[in-house]
Parts: structure tokens; sequence; C-alpha cells
């Protein structure tokens, strides 16, 4: 039977649906209509996600390579600027300086001098300054009648002599820049390109390196913390394990900075463990733990706060692994602990792993509880991206810091892909 | 119920267990069971079968008695020294390990050798015909594949005593007769004791040595499947096992093996006194709808007859199965082979129907 | 004709809309600070005005980045940002804050003088409108056994681990820390940005922080340094003079002012750029009132920072609760500005990011 209809179908061209159109394109219309209708129920979803997420974070991937503000407030220098030799040790000539007092006086009409003085000054302290004075001064020229230029610049100020001042213009006129991304990695454009920065610059591959070490230390004290109180709240009667639900979920109802400030008062030196730990006598008045502004304070209080991200898959997994699997496993001769671990354990891996992935991106993005309790040693690269962004301005470096903290978080997701299989990932 | 002679395997002694301290889920249980035997526990749900079998595995402990094994009592042996081998109702194959190091697994807690684990493995794999499926996952194979895997992971290690909690629940009609085939054909080539736990009566009496029907924490009746079918000895044996039609009534007389027995219509019927004691006591009266007559010509001498309307005439096949009512009841049952000479009932006629006394058992009301 | 009824009620509503430009959003610090300008400002000026209203946003602490986001997205909310000294710099030269001229804008003060001379030196940028002095300063606990009767009496006991040994708390921040270190370091007030500038001059005062570093605790929220003290978790600290002064008169805890060279910081309002002309009429109108010379002194009633105004400085009364002369604790009062620190600006916008970079490469080691 069914070989007469595929000998048919052979036979006499495609298959034809009941009112004559060919099978296929009949199914093809069925299913595009289906699909655009699905299509329609999640587009509010879909657009949410667009403008809160996806947008955002294209927006931050062009900040951190954008830099049309040069070309854009000094066209006529960098065009003029383009023939200079920067390895030479002569500033540029007079046209270039007419140029720029041309631009100069546009963009202090415009208000944009001290903006780019701004963004200059990241690659070169001392620009902002310079292009605030200049600016204020340029402004009164009258440029049919005062040039030569160069010299009026160098009354202003010396520093328009200096090689670097335009060694930095030049190396910066291109519309885009890769000058954040090597900021972010401790290294600076040179006259012969990428160099990495003075010894005492260098912050930021140091605060990568803790912040992941710290997100580690944290997921792996949620993981020893969260997975008993999992398994007591997958295997206690009912009764009980709603009254633990409620004590995991708690922290969710107080605020952050309550719980933040509540191990303040726990941790410090004058606080409530150590004057316990001193009236006990385990440790002497004078010796009192520093548990707090430090690595070990970020840690506890992380810990804390993020547990709950742990427990919630681990339960909802070891909730779903039926209690006769380990009874067959003592049945077939294991004993408790070969039983847990040979049985159970594997089984609730992706638990382990859906709570990791949870608690080690949130904590590598964590920012309020280590500036709160980091001190010196606690802090993490978040504290610097909030820092650029609310502080020093300088958003194209903290939107390179955003791109490979997110680069870095692709990577973890990868490699957890890789070797352990992201399908193992269970979240309920 | 046996002795506990000394050729008894498995031995429960005055065995109690209650879970909260207030009741009894297992009433004082006394069983035997020899070397070798099927012994199947066949209860309604919360008739403590499971738990005695708990017990037996060392999933749960007794609140009072003993339970021997081999002689030795166990109640002190936490369940991986037991070697008791044991099949779940959901299989509870690990499904993180593939068929092989499911059956491994036993034989690696063991600390057999690598050469040994793999015959043994292969024989218990060739044992359920799954030798091809080795290197699956248990989520690959059907539910009648896992089932056999199950039962080879249970027996992969030989031990002497195996227990099986309603191992065939999740199976179709078709795969679970086949199976309950292989079971037992299994279990009495390696001549293993088995323990058996099912609320299928019907997987009960095909499979089993011996059943002990279960109710209310007790032991009803311990008997191999015929006499259990044929001579329940109490109505709540006599209604769980097989279809049963029971009238209620009086005993009018009573002597050693037969009673006269005045149903609450009035009508008088001839007995076999089972559990009825003395002349006055309710008594429900059982009579198995095969074994029930309407043609005239089949009657013995002296039998009751009893007046019966045709309510419902059901065709099935083999057999027809007539609903009558009987004695102010409706739901009485009569069964007749699918033979040449069978008449087919119409609702509405009336024809008398009687018995052999010997069918019909007087048992406690 | 009920159509036109309800078109004419609607465009009656669209006209009345005008009137909520009296809205006026004003962004502030909270806490004790904002209810001074509340209770100074805009109190009496919703009184003559009726029309009046203030919406206050506590978005000070985040001005500058979130004036640009809303500079970008093309929507200003705000009408009147308060803002400290440093910041009303950055948002002049991101060209995010109106230029304005203060003789031409502002009142001239109670005894005549011309507002550029009545506000002097607090006026840092061409954007800022000065209303308040506040310096930050130590304080140091006066129950410190350790001590015994030695007393800080000059900014270089914070560096004498010796003489007063325990915890200090400093901000995580280069900016004054820097120029402490170099105090304390040997290096005149007049010569400490040329040395700044120095090859090394970062170095140097990072150096003399060393000295300390292991018994610092880093605040970077100004509320810290006083709990941090009330709790003797350190022993001297820096913050805001007007947080000290609630710790000591307000709470009575045994802590004492370090006056010795402390920075003087501005804190006024900058109006963003770009505003309606209607808005930014209504603004200035506010902002010419608020700070006039009566409207400044009035505020130290509430908070113990000093009027920006010279003019003010003879109104300073008492505290509105306490009841205490405010004049004594004041930054600007002559017996505790023997010794003062204006931060250079100008240094500090071309080398903030360097000297961060060093300072928390710094931290980090």
């Amino acid at each position: 039977m069914s070989d007469t209809t595929t000998e048919d179908s052979t036979q006499n061209g495609p298959v034809l649906a009941a009112d004559g159109t060919p099978l296929r394109r009949s199914l093809a219309r069925a299913l595009r209509r289906q699909k655009l209708r699905a299509l329609m129920l999640i587009a509010p979803l879909l657009i949410f996600i667009m403008v809160t997420f996806i947008l955002p974070v294209a927006d931050m991937l062009y900040r951190s390579v954008e830099n049309g503000i040069v070309s854009e407030t000094l066209p006529r220098t960098v065009v003029a600027l383009a023939d200079w030799d920067a390895s030479g040790d002569t500033p540029p000539d007079e046209a270039v300086f007419a140029a720029l007092a041309a631009d100069m006086q546009i963009a202090a009409e415009e208000k944009t001098h001290t903006k780019l003085g701004s963004r200059l000054n990241y690659e070169n302290p001392g620009m902002s300054s310079l292009f605030r004075k200049s600016g204020r001064q340029v402004r009164r020229w009258d440029l049919e009648t005062d040039a030569p230029f160069m010299e009026k610049f160098l009354d202003i100020d010396e520093d328009w002599s200096d090689i670097d001042v335009w060694r930095t213009i030049q190396t910066y006129s291109p519309s885009t820049t890769s000058g954040y991304y090597l900021a972010a990695v401790d290294m600076q454009l040179g006259a012969d390109g990428p160099e990495m920065r003075p010894e005492n610059e260098r912050i930021y591959l140091k605060l990568f390196g803790r912040t992941l070490m710290m997100s580690l230390a944290i997921t792996l004290s949620c993981i020893a913390l969260g997975y008993p109180v999992a398994w007591l709240l997958a295997n206690l009667p009912m009764r009980t394990s709603n009254l633990l639900m409620i004590l995991v979920l708690l922290p969710f109802w107080t605020s952050l900075l309550v719980r933040t400030s509540a191990w303040k008062i726990l941790l410090q030196q004058q606080g409530v463990i150590n004057d316990i730990l001193v009236w006990i006598g385990l440790v002497s008045d004078d010796a009192r733990l520093v548990m707090i502004n430090n690595q070990l304070g970020t840690i506890i209080a992380m810990t804390h706060i993020l547990l709950p991200f742990m427990i919630l898959p681990m339960y909802s997994v070891m909730q779903s692994i039926n209690p006769s699997y380990l009874r067959a496993a003592k049945s077939l001769g294991a004993t408790d602990w070969t039983a847990f671990w040979r049985v159970y354990f594997p089984q609730t891996v992706p638990g382990i792993g859906a709570g990791s992935i949870l608690v080690f991106i949130l904590a590598i993005g964590y920012y309020i509880t280590p500036a709160l309790v980091g001190g010196t040693t606690g802090t993490f690269i978040s504290n610097r991206i909030a820092f650029h962004i609310s502080t020093s301005l300088n958003w194209g470096l903290a939107a390179a810091l955003g791109g490979i903290l997110l680069a870095v978080v692709l990577v973890f997701y990868w490699a957890y892909d890789k070797f352990v299989g992201i399908d193992n990932v269970k979240l309920g | 119920m046996l002795d506990q002679g000394s050729d008894a395997f498995v031995v429960f002694d005055k065995v109690q267990k209650s879970y909260d301290g207030q009741t009894l889920v297992v009433k004082d249980l006394n069983l035997s069971i020899g070397k070798g035997e099927f012994l199947t526990m066949l209860g309604p749900s919360g008739s403590g079968k499971t738990t005695c079998l708990m017990m037996l595995a060392g999933f749960e402990t007794a609140t009072h008695g003993d339970i021997l094994l081999d002689g030795q009592g166990i109640n002190n042996i936490p369940p991986h020294k037991r070697g008791i081998g044991m099949v779940f109702q959901n299989y509870a194959l690990f499904p993180h390990m593939t068929v092989a190091e499911n059956l491994a697994f036993p034989l690696e807690v063991r600390k057999l050798g690598k050469s040994d684990r793999e015959a043994k493995v292969k024989r218990a794999l060739d044992m359920v015909q799954m030798g091809d499926f080795a290197n699956r996952r248990p989520a690959q194979l059907s539910g009648g594949q896992q089932q056999r895997i199950a039962l080879a992971r249970a027996l992969v290690f030989e031990p002497e005593l195996v227990l099986m909690d309603e191992p065939l629940g999740a199976l179709d009609k078709q795969l679970r007769e086949h199976m309950q085939f292989e079971i037992t054909r299994l279990a009495h080539e390696l001549g293993i004791t088995t323990v058996y736990v099912t609320h299928d009566q019907t997987e009960a009496l095909t499979m089993s040595d011996r059943v002990a029907v279960f109710n209310d924490g007790r032991i009803q009746q311990l008997d191999p499947p015929d006499t259990l079918y044929e001579e329940p000895k109490n109505s709540f044996v006599a209604q769980f096992i097989g279809e049963n039609n029971s009238l209620e009534g009086t005993v009018k007389e009573l002597n050693n093996d037969t009673a006269v027995v005045q149903l609450d219509d009035g009508g008088l019927i001839d007995c076999k006194p089972v559990n009825v004691n003395k002349v006055g006591d309710r008594t429900k009266v059982s009579i198995r709808p095969e074994r029930v007559e309407y043609r005239s010509e089949r009657f013995q001498e002296g039998a009751h007859l009893l007046k019966a309307e045709v309510l419902e005439f059901i065709y099935m096949g083999d057999v027809f199965r007539t609903r009558l009512r009987v004695a102010g009841r409706d739901d009485f049952i009569m069964k007749c082979r699918n033979a040449p000479d069978q008449i087919r009932l119409k609702p509405g006629e009336t024809v008398n129907i009687g018995w052999m006394p010997e069918d019909c058992r007087a048992l406690d009301a | 004709m009920k159509l036109t009824t309800l078109a004419a009620a609607l465009s009656a509503t669209a006209l009345t809309l005008p009137a909520f430009a009296a809205d006026m959003t004003i962004v502030s610090w909270g806490g004790a600070y904002q209810s001074s300008q509340q209770k100074a400002y805009t109190e009496p000026y919703a009184e003559m005005n009726p029309d009046f209203n203030a919406i206050w946003d506590e978005s000070s602490g985040e001005a500058v980045a979130k004036l640009r986001a809303m500079d970008e997205a093309g929507n200003v909310t705000w009408d009147l940002v308060d803002v400290e000294g440093p910041d009303a710099v950055r948002l002049c030269d991101e060209g995010l804050a109106l230029e304005v001229d203060v003789d031409e804008i502002l009142a001239p003060g109670d005894d005549g003088s011309a507002p550029s001379d009545d506000f002097g030196p607090s006026l840092i940028s061409e954007c800022f409108i000065p209303q308040i002095v506040f310096s930050t300063t130590f304080g140091y606990r006066t129950d410190v056994e350790a001590w015994g009767d030695s007393k800080p009496e000059d900014l270089c006991a914070v560096f004498d681990l010796e003489t007063f040994p325990g915890k200090r708390a400093l901000q995580k921040s280069p900016k004054k820390n820097l120029e402490w270190a170099l105090l304390c370091d040997g290096v005149e007030q007049d010569a400490l940005y040329d040395v700044l500038d120095e090859d090394g001059g970062v170095e140097r005062a990072l150096a003399k922080l060393d000295t300390i570093k292991d018994e610092v605790v880093w605040w970077s929220a100004g509320a810290e340094t006083p709990q941090l003290l009330a709790d003797g978790e350190v022993v001297i600290g820096s913050t805001y003079n007007g947080r000290l002064f609630s710790v000591i008169e307000e709470q009575d805890q045994p802590v004492a002012m370090l006056w010795d060279y402390q920075v003087f910081d501005f804190d006024g309002w900058v109006i963003p750029a770009n505003l309606p002309a209607e808005r930014e009429a209504a603004v200035m109108e506010f902002v010419k009132y608020a700070t006039d010379t009566q409207r400044l002194a009035d505020q130290a009633k509430y908070i113990s920072y000093g009027p920006a105004r010279a003019s003010s400085q003879p109104l300073v009364g008492q505290h509105a609760e306490l009841g205490i002369e405010m004049a004594p604790h004041m930054p600007t009062n002559p017996e505790n500005a023997q010794r003062f620190l204006v931060n250079n600006l100008d240094w500090w916008a071309d080398n903030q990011d360097d000297a961060e970079a060093k300072f928390q490469a710094w931290l980090a080691q």
C-alpha cells in the first residue's frame, strides 16, 4: 500500500491536497499561519527582551569601540595631522595649528571642546585642562587676522608643543578604537603599538583574576552549604520542609543592604562573633579575628546572599529523584556512602550545574556587597565598572570591561557545555 | 500455615509494624517461606504487604518480632549486607549508567574482578535475552526491556532470595503475561526463593507456589492458588480472588458438612459450612459464577432452586456472562461456557438457577 | 452636542496642563542635608508661590551619570541638581550643565557686595552656583586607653602609629588622601600640586600611606566612619564634618573633631543644559531666592555646613532643635579654619584617572 503511494507521487509529480494545490505548499501555508500566530503571542516578550536586553548589550559593545568624538570635533585638524610623522620629535607645522584654531573655535561655541578634552584625558592626563583653557582663549581669536596660530597656542600652554599631545590626537582620530579594550587589560596604545601599562597602574587583570577566583570560591561554598540543605528540603516531611523552605527564601524578602550590614555587625572586630569568641576565650582580646573588609568577608556575605540560587535548582532536581534508587543501590550491596556517591550524587549533578551557573554568573557581576564588605582585597571588577559609569564617566572603558566580562561568562558557558553538557542542566 | 520447620528459608515470627505509634499496619505476622518457593503477597493497597517486603529487604524495621533469613535473625543487619535481590515497581534502573554498568554495579561493590564481572553481566543479559543492549541507557529502552534489565540486575549477583515489588504494574497486558511466564521460569530454573508482591490476583494465581492474601495488616489466607480460589476461608478472600457472588442470610441448620441458610428474602439454600459456628449466625454465602447452572437437567437431586430474572446478557467470546436478579440482589452473575448447545438468555426471562451444595460456601458475614 | 462638550472639557484639561510646569524636580542627597534644604529653601518659597511644587529626587550620588544618560536619551526631567564641586566641573566639561553668570542671575549680598565677590573662592566652575562649604576632616575617639594622655592635635597624628595606635578610616579614593600624605611627608602646602605633578609624586604620597596601610579601613559611603567610630572599630577616621557633628552633638558619642588641614569642598546647584525656556526661567527664579544671603544662613540652622556667601556668615544662628550656637561647628569658623586645604580641581580633572589607577593598584597589592 505504501509502495503504491510513493509510486504514484513519483510518477504523477507533487502530491496534491484535496483542493488541488500541491500538498507541500498548502502544508507550508498552514505552518506559516501557525508560526505567525505563535510569533504574535510571544511578540510582547520578544519586544521587551529586545528593548531591555539585546539593544543595551549591543549598545554597550558599540560604545566599547566607538570613538567618533575626535574626528567629529576636530575634523580639519585630523585631516591636516594625517601626514604628520608621529615617530619624529618635532611638533606639527602651522597648517595643523591653523586647522586646530578653526576647529576649536567651532567646538568652543558648541561647548564640545571640554568633552573632547575629557575623552583624551583618559589616554593622556593633562588634556582635559589643556582643552578647557585653550577653548576659552580661542573663542576670542579672529581666524582671518590672528595667524600664525602656533605661537598663540604655545602662549596659552606650552603643552601644545608636546609630541605626546599630538600623538594622542593622531592615535585616536579613527572613529573606532581598541583603546578601551587595551585599557581594560592594563595595556595602552603607545608610539609602537600596544604595550603594557607601567607596573603600578595595572589593576584590571588582577581584578578580573580575583573576580573569577572569588566567584568560584563563592560557588563552591554555596555547593557545600546548599547541598545538605537541598537534600533536607527534598526529604523532610512536607510540613517541616515548607518551614525550611521559608527560611531558605527569607533572604529574598530582606533588603540586600540590610543583609550586608547585618554581616558587618556580626563579623567586624568589635562585632558579635568576635565578642563571643573572646568571651569563650578562644581568641584573646587584642587578637580579634579580621573577618570583614577582606576577601573572607565578601565570600561569607555573598555566599549567604546567593545561597538560595544554589539551593532551589538542587532541591527541584533532588525532589524528582525517586527514593527507590537509593534502596535499589543498597539492595544491590552498596554501603550508604557508595549508594550516595555512585547513584544519588550523579543524578543531582544537573541541579548542581544549574545552581553553579546561576551563582557564578550572578557573583561575577555583583558589586554592592563587595563594595560594602570587600575592603581593599575583596572588591570585584564590577566595582570598577560602577566607578567608571558613575564617577569617572569613562563609559567606553566601562563598556569594554563589561564586554570582557560578558566574553568570560560566555567562555565559561561554552566550557560547561563542552565538559558537562548544557542539556544536562535542570532548573526544575 | 506452615510450621516453622527446618526447611523454612524466610521466617516472620510475630512481626508487628507501626509507623505512628498508634496504629499497626502489620499485625502479628507469622509466615514461613520454604527454600526455592515462589510466594506471592497479594492484597489491596494499604493491606501491609509492601511493608512486609520492605522489612524483609531491610528498608523498614520491625516494631516487634523477628525476621529470620536462613535461620539467622536479620533485624539488625543493614540492607546492603542481606544479599537479597530486589526488583522495584519502577525498576529503579540507574539512569546515568548504561545497562552493563547497572548490572556490574552489585558486582563492583562486591569487589569482583573485571573479567568475572564481564562474564557474569553477559550471562545475566543473555538470560533475559537482552545481550545486545549492554551499552544502552535505561531511558532508551522500552518498559518491557527495562523490566528485563531490572530482573537481570537483581539476579546477577546470584542471591538466594529475590523480592519483587509489583514489578509488572507498568506493563501492558500482553507483555505482562509474557513476563509472568519468564519470571516464574527463571525463578524455578535458578532455584531461587522469590517473594512477590502484587495487587493483581491473576498474576498471583498464575505465578505462585503459594499466595498470602493480606488485608488489614493480617494474612487472611495462605494457600496454593487452586485452594485459594476454590476454598476461600473467609468472605474477604472469596471476594478478592476471582469473581464471586455473595448472598447474605442466616444459618438455619448446621451439621458437619452441610448447612441450610435462609436468605434475606426468605429463600433457603444448601451450603457447605466453612466459617460459621452456630445456628442463627449471619453469613455471606459465596458461589463462583461459573458454578451456577440454569439447565434443570443438570441439577442434583435435593438442590435448592432459586428464581432468577435475567437482567443483562453479555457476550464475551469464550463465555457468556449473564446478570440476574436473585434473592433481591441484581448483581448476581452467571458464567456459561460458549458451547454449541448453549442458549443465549434474553433480558426479562425468568429462569430457575441452582448449584452443587459443595460449591456454595457459607462464610463469615 | 455631547461630543462638543467632551471636546471642550478635553481642551480645557489640555489648557490647564501648563500649570503643572510649576512642578520642579530638584535632585539632592536625601537625609538630613536634603531636609535642611527643604526647610530653608523650598518651604518658604512655596509659601510665597502657592503654585510651586518641589519634587525631590535623591540621586545626587549618581547625578553625573544619570544626567548624561538623560541627555543622551534626549529627555532631561531634572530642573535643578545639587552636586559637589568636582562633579559640577565634569558636568560643565561634558556640556551637560548650563553656564551661568552669577552676577547676572543671583541676588547681591545683604551688604551690597556683588555675588562674584560674595561667593569668592567657591565659584569653581562657570556652571556652578555654590550653596555651602563643607569639609572632610578627622574625628577621633576620646577614650582610647592605648593613647594615654596624648590627644591628636594635628593631621600627622593620623600617620603616627606609635603615639596613636589603632585602626584608621580613610576614604577609598586618592583625592585628599594624597594631599594629606604629602603634607605629613614634609611637603609645603603651596608645593603640593607641584610635587604631585612631578614624576614619582603620586608614588611618594602612596609610600607615605603605605606606612599605615595595614591599619586602614577604607570607606566609600560618608555614613561609614561615624558608625565605625561609634562601634570602636576605628579610633580615628575621616568623613564629612556634618556627619561628625551629629555623632558628637546628637548621638553624644565619645568622639572629638580634629580640624587640622580639613579639606574644603563646595556643594551647590547646577542647572541642566538645554532646558525648555519656560522651565529654565522658573528654575532661575527659584535659585535666585534660594541662594540669597538669608536663605544660605538659614540652612546652617539645620545642618553644620557653612554658607558659601561671606555675607551669610554673621547671620548664622542656633541649631533649630538642639539650640546650640552653630558658628563654632562651621568649617569656615576662623578657629577651625586655621589650616585648611582646597583641592586643586584642575589638577584633579587632569589626573583623576591616572591617580585612581595608581591608587587602586596600590590598594590591591
